[in-house]
């Protein structure tokens, strides 16, 4: 469903990404874990068609950079901080950004009820709290039912129970059969949702596991940071850099 | 160590080709191994069911925006004082001879109306990148094209609006007292038309280049300063040391959107441009009757060269 071949991005001298190749089945989670600045937002970006590079990435054999939006319609994003036009309110953006993918406005209505919006439709988006946000970001990356989500750390903000909810929504995803490409820093995440984990360390892929694998996913422990192994939702400690 | 990358997922293309009645989503299908379809969509450039819902929301916000509500506010209340108290001084009730309000009118959108076309366009774009949500934006099933080309045409459509409310209450002032003449009212006012379209292309190219919001803001300020101020003392200038001649001089003018705009106007009021000297006269000898339609048609320029450029740039810049 996404094949990344030989895609190298450099900002001036800085080589972001080297050299990435990657192919990513259609149904799976793939989790990119790794360092900050290893590259793994940068290689989202890339897909999205937000930064140009050298190789070349497909989604459903559509190639990002030469038919971009194309290639966008088949993509969910969920980002960071999600920046949705704080002016608006919750009904408008959803109807914007709707309009936008081609939603119907049965489908908009819908998506609001499902993402438990509906009692906030009226309220503007500024006035939302982190994980409502989020969780308005999640149905619009749903909505025309795309078949890749891309999420870049999309529970970094949020509190133990909207992450909780968060981590629901995208088992689901996982359950309909999307492709899900997520970054996270928490292990715990990783191991629940992932079926693959993608090591990035300074722009490369160094190892690539499978989260069922007893022994593929220690790493996650070892190399950036420590986890409890039975609770999930549990906040990492982590180590301080030496 | 690197492990190998899992087997290769096959997806087959099964090109429908052109089919009567058939949408663009479903022009072409990508079949995954035992899974369900993947509609792979062929998508326009430009989509005007992708420009509207833009297009409305850059609209809304021009409509929105404090600053463009105090620079239409303030060309409105100007105009329509213009049209009352500039013949105050004749002993008439108020009311000035309708020439004198038009050119009036001329010398205040050249001073407004670059300053509101370049402001606006360098801070749309370069502020909500800074915010993040041209990202968010971007993200999703649109072209860059069509982002941009909404954004111009919204904030074009907002300031043919602001225009339009100056003259539009100033020509109330005037026709209250049977003062006017309509057909040099609507020129004045779509040639004000082309001067904002063409600098709101300029600020847009300068927020394209320009890598922040203050920048931008920065660059617009200067380039106001440059078409409406150093655009006279340049070419006045550039006349006396470097002894040009007429024609040299005309081209001058017409490399900057405000003194084609003031050739444009003035052209309304006295078609023989000797107010202008021997460059105006220059240009009747030259163009003759086309003086209008030539005016008319390098505002046009100065108003695709910049949008073309600012597009393409766009375009092509990493986010």
């Amino acid at each position: 469903m996404i094949t990344i071949s030989h895609l190298t991005k450099k900002f001036g001298r800085y080589v972001a990404l080297n050299e990435v190749s990657l192919e990513v089945q259609r149904g799976e989670v793939i989790a990119l874990w790794g360092p900050n600045g290893a590259g793994k937002s940068t290689l989202v970006r890339c897909l999205l068609g937000l930064l140009p590079f050298s190789g070349r990435a497909t989604i459903a054999g559509v190639d990002v950079t030469v038919q971009g939006k194309a290639a966008r319609r088949l993509i969910g994003y969920v980002p960071q901080e999600p920046a949705l036009f704080d002016d608006l309110r919750v009904d408008e953006a959803a109807l914007y950004f709707g309009r936008l993918k081609r939603a119907s406005t049965d489908e908009i209505r819908c998506m609001l009820d499902d993402v438990h919006l509906v009692p906030h439709a009226k309220k503007r988006v500024r006035e939302l709290s982190g994980g409502l946000k989020q969780r308005l970001s999640l149905g619009l990356a749903r909505l025309t039912d795309p078949p890749v989500i891309l999420m870049d750390e999309p529970t970094a903000n949020l509190d133990a129970a909207a992450r909780g909810e968060l981590l629901a929504d995208v088992e689901r995803l996982r359950e309909r059969g999307k492709t899900v490409l997520l970054i996270s820093h928490r292990p715990e995440e990783v191991r629940q949702l992932a079926d693959r984990i993608v090591t990035l360390e300074a722009g490369r892929i160094v190892r690539i596991d499978d989260s069922r694998d007893a022994h593929g996913p220690m790493h996650l422990a070892t190399s950036h940071v420590t986890f409890e192994r039975d609770e999930p939702l549990v906040r990492p400690h982590v180590e301080p850099a030496l | 160590m690197i492990s190998t990358v899992t087997a290769k997922e096959h997806v087959s293309f099964a090109h429908d080709g052109p089919r009567s009645g058939a949408t663009d989503l479903q022009s072409s299908r990508a079949v995954a191994r035992g899974g369900p379809e993947v509609v792979v969509p062929r998508e326009r450039l430009v989509d005007l069911r992708t420009l509207w819902p833009l297009l409305q929301r850059e609209l809304r916000d021009s409509l929105r925006n404090k600053w463009f509500m105090l620079y239409t506010l303030s060309f409105g209340g100007l105009a329509f004082a213009l049209a009352y108290l500039s013949n105050i001084g004749t002993g008439l009730a108020g009311m000035a001879g309708f020439g004198k309000t038009a050119a009036s009118l001329v010398n205040l959108t050249l001073l407004v109306v670059p300053l509101m076309a370049l402001t606006m366009g360098a801070v749309s774009l370069s502020t909500e990148r800074d915010r993040g949500m041209l990202g968010y934006l971007l993200a999703q099933p649109v072209s860059r094209i069509e982002v941009y080309l909404a954004k111009f045409l919204g904030q074009g459509l907002a300031f043919t609006g602001a225009i339009a409310l100056g003259f539009g209450v100033s020509a109330v002032a005037l026709a209250r007292h049977g003062l006017g003449d309509g057909a040099l009212f609507l020129r004045l006012a779509g040639l004000s038309v082309l001067l904002a379209l063409s600098l709101l292309a300029l600020g847009m190219l300068i927020a394209t280049v320009a890598r922040r919001s203050t920048s931008a803001m920065g660059f617009a300020v200067f380039a106001w300063l440059a078409v409406t101020l150093l655009g006279d003392l340049g070419l006045l200038g550039a006349t006396s040391f470097l002894d040009l001649q007429v024609k040299d001089m005309l081209v001058l003018s017409l490399l900057n959107p405000t003194q084609v705009f003031k050739l444009g106007s003035i052209v309304g009021f006295d078609a023989t441009l000797d107010l202008l000297g021997p460059a105006g006269l220059y240009a009747v000898r030259t163009f003759g009757s086309w003086l209008s339609p030539v005016l008319v048609g390098t505002l046009v320029l100065w108003i695709l060269v910049p949008l073309t450029l600012g597009a393409l740039l766009f375009a092509r810049r990493p986010l």
